[in-house]
């Protein structure tokens, strides 16, 4: 354990964040757009653990984070799925850009 | 003795009959609401009378000089310490004979008009309108402070704008109503301006302070104060004036009074005969300590006011509307009570002008109102203005034909009606104080007689026209105000009148002398009996005198030009001089300005506004764009 350094795993936890934005701005399926956000989510949850682990590893915070991240992370997906299913319902799709008519 | 437990019902009473008329009557009380306004009109009466009784006869009396009495007094506005707004009654021997004549000829106004307005579509708004300027009327002579005199003066001026459009499918009438608002409201400017002059010398709106201040410790300062060579205190009391001369329709400001009779009848007895125009006299009056301390505001009283009866009476004798010869007939005596004051001094014998003027304008309410509602009768029965589609009335309307005639031998001077005993003592006070105005106002006297017969014979002599209308006099009534006033315009002069109202609260006697009274008296008769030889049978002689007169008669038929006047300075010199370049400043300068500014705007918003495309994803790149960009301005460039 102590012999990986932080910046590997700080790398890790960058390159989901922006595969999960990369994701989020290219995607037009609303599920993967969902999902994008999910791994974005991770990545911060991979931080929160890393720093709490090698800077201040008497103390419990950042794990705690974690948790709460999750959580709030399977309320907003149930929001989220809610949303879909009433674009899908309203338009017979779940691409982003039928709900394009939210414009000026 | 405490009076304000019932003291305020008089004016609140009219009020709660606007209040329920104006909101419900139309739905609710169609047909009833003729009553219930009279009713509550009834019981302010006798509250009235009961009020006067009171105030005249148990306790207004301090040793023998009238006191005035603050009945009731809440502080509504405060400016500061001295300076406040405040609503109260206070009694003193005018607001008291006010009361009476108000609520008693309004009473009268009401019961006639459950007949002459019979039928009417807007009847409940009619009585709403009534009820809303007898409360007006009544606040405005009650009013403790000059400020509520003011608020009152206004809600006069605005229901009698109302009630002069009451048939407001009517352009003339909607027209009339526009002017007689628009030159009242033009002369309350300077009434306003007026009452913050007095209020900042005197350090007071409360018309008791204010008076008490001017008269003593501030005196001298109005006095020294100057503007182009006037004191202050005669600005004050002449832009006081021009507002009373605004309201009580005098010499230049009179214009709108005759284009006023387009309203209903009985409005024009109650309003523009008998109170409403009144009022700028009782302001004089109610102001009147003050203008005795001032000579030059007292001789533009005096001179607007002889002016005003004169021009009016020449006027009166060429008009062929019997309600417009009416009108003028109301200017024409408005302007004896104005030069009555005007001529009068204060306190003592040399007073005798201010009470002269208050019992003319006491006997005038009544047989000027009687005039008005037998013109209603006569105009209800023939359905025209003009005196052409008259003549021979007498057989068909006996009680219209007596009460018509008691009121013109009133108004007219002839012992014993009323009229004589008040016009009596005008015309005495002028003949102490200012010969000049003395035979004038003679010469008024004989040529009151004369319209006035003229009207008379006119109507109710002369040719015989065939009437085939199919109703009589009217209902009951419209009868008995008629009886009643007349009882009144007999009586009413007999009434020893100085003992109870005088310029300062002590009782006057009464000047009445036989032998100074021939000479009026004898002019009345003059004008009465050529108004009876040229008017009493049908024939061409009025036709001949005119024609003989030539261009005097058509100047006096044509009101002496003044509206024509006023058309031309209004149209031609302040359109074309004022409102057009300012016009041209709002339209181009002023909307330009917000116009350029809702272009500019509208172009900014055509350009940017494609950033909001819907598009939920380009939202979050210009979100994470946003983020990136504050991550850099805070970790790299604030430092």
């Amino acid at each position: 354990m102590a012999d990986i350094p932080i910046s590997h795993i700080l790398f890790v936890s960058t390159a989901l964040f922006f595969i999960g934005m990369y994701g989020l701005f290219t995607r037009r399926n609303m599920i993967t757009v969902l999902m994008s956000i999910e791994i974005i989510l991770n990545s911060v949850n991979i931080n929160f653990v890393v720093f709490n682990k090698y800077l201040y590893p008497d103390r419990l915070d950042g794990i705690f984070f974690t948790i709460f991240i999750i959580t709030i992370a399977a309320a907003e997906a149930a929001v989220a799925i809610a949303i879909i299913i009433n674009l899908y319902r309203s338009h017979r799709s779940i691409d982003v850009e039928s709900a394009e008519e939210m414009k000026y | 003795m405490n009076y304000s437990s019932y003291i305020a019902l008089i004016p609140l009473l009219p009020l709660a009959g606007f209040i329920l008329l104006g909101i419900f009557g139309r739905k609710y009380f169609k047909s009833s609401s003729g009553i219930i306004g009279t009713g509550l009109l009834l019981v302010s009466t006798v509250l009235s009378l009961y009020t006067a009784y009171k105030y005249f006869f148990v306790d207004g009396k301090a040793g023998d000089t009238y006191q005035t009495i603050t009945a009731l007094k809440f502080t509504w506005l405060s400016f500061s310490e001295n300076v406040s707004i405040d609503m109260g009654i206070i009694l003193d021997p005018i607001s008291v004979m006010m009361l009476v004549v108000v609520t008693f000829v309004s009473l009268m106004v009401h019961v006639f008009s459950l007949g002459y307005m019979k039928g009417e579509e807007r009847f409940a708004t009619y009585y709403a309108f009534l009820s809303l300027f007898t409360f007006s009327m009544l606040g405005l002579v009650v009013s403790s402070n000059l400020f509520q005199v003011y608020i009152f003066w206004e809600l006069v001026g605005v229901s009698s704008y109302l009630l002069i459009g009451y048939y407001y499918d009517k352009p003339s009438a909607v027209a009339a109503s526009k002017k007689a608002f628009v030159v009242t409201r033009f002369a309350d400017l300077g009434f306003l301006i007026g009452i913050l002059i007095l209020a900042f010398y005197g350090k007071s709106l409360d018309i008791k302070t204010l008076m008490e201040n001017l008269q003593s410790s501030e005196l001298a300062a109005i006095s020294a104060a100057s503007f182009v060579g006037i004191s202050a205190l005669t600005w004050g009391l002449t832009l006081i004036f021009i507002g009373g001369a605004g309201k009580s329709a005098m010499f230049p400001l009179h214009i709108w009074l005759p284009d006023a009779m387009e309203g209903p009848t009985p409005v024009s007895a109650l309003i523009h005969a008998a109170t409403m125009v009144v009022a700028g006299v009782y302001l004089v009056a109610r102001l009147f300590p003050l203008f005795a301390l001032t000579h030059a505001a007292l001789s533009i009283v005096t001179f607007v006011g002889i002016v005003s009866a004169f021009l009016a009476a020449i006027i009166a004798c060429t008009q062929t509307d019997i309600k417009r010869v009416l009108a003028y007939s109301t200017m024409s005596q408005i302007g004896y009570m104005m030069f009555a004051l005007g001529i009068s001094g204060y306190g003592g014998e040399s007073g005798l002008g201010y009470t002269a003027s208050m019992f003319h304008l006491f006997t005038h309410a009544f047989f000027k109102s009687l005039l008005f509602l037998g013109a209603g009768v006569v105009i209800h029965f023939i359905h025209s203005n003009e005196i052409k589609d008259m003549g021979g009335l007498r057989k068909y309307l006996p009680i219209t034909n007596l009460s018509f005639l008691i009121a013109c031998f009133a108004i007219a001077g002839i012992p014993p009606f009323a009229g004589f005993f008040s016009k009596e003592e005008i015309l005495l006070a002028s003949y102490h104080s200012n010969k000049m105005v003395f035979a004038v106002a003679l010469l008024t006297s004989g040529l009151t007689a004369f319209y006035m017969f003229r009207l008379y014979f006119s109507i109710f002599w002369n040719k015989n026209t065939v009437v085939n209308s199919h109703h009589g006099e009217g209902p009951v009534s419209m009868k008995l105000p008629l009886v009643i006033l007349a009882f009144c315009s007999i009586f009413a002069g007999l009434i020893p009148f100085g003992e109870f109202v005088s310029s300062d609260g002590k009782a006057l006697d009464s000047h009445f002398d036989p032998l100074f009274s021939i000479a009026p008296v004898l002019f009345g008769v003059v004008g009465i009996l050529l108004a009876m030889w040229m008017y009493k049978k049908e024939s061409n002689k009025p036709k001949q005198i005119s024609n003989s007169l030539g261009g005097l008669y058509k100047v006096a038929y044509k009101k002496f030009y003044i509206d024509e006047i006023y058309v031309f300075i209004t149209k031609k010199i302040i359109f074309n001089l004022i409102g057009r370049p300012a016009a041209w400043i709002d339209k181009n300068i002023v909307d330009g300005l917000m116009n350029g500014i809702a272009n500019t705007t509208a172009a900014v918003s055509n350009w940017i506004k494609g950033v909001q495309s819907g598009k939920v994803q380009s939202y979050a790149i210009y979100f994470f764009g946003g983020i990136v960009a504050l991550a850099i301005v805070f970790l790299y460039l604030w430092k």
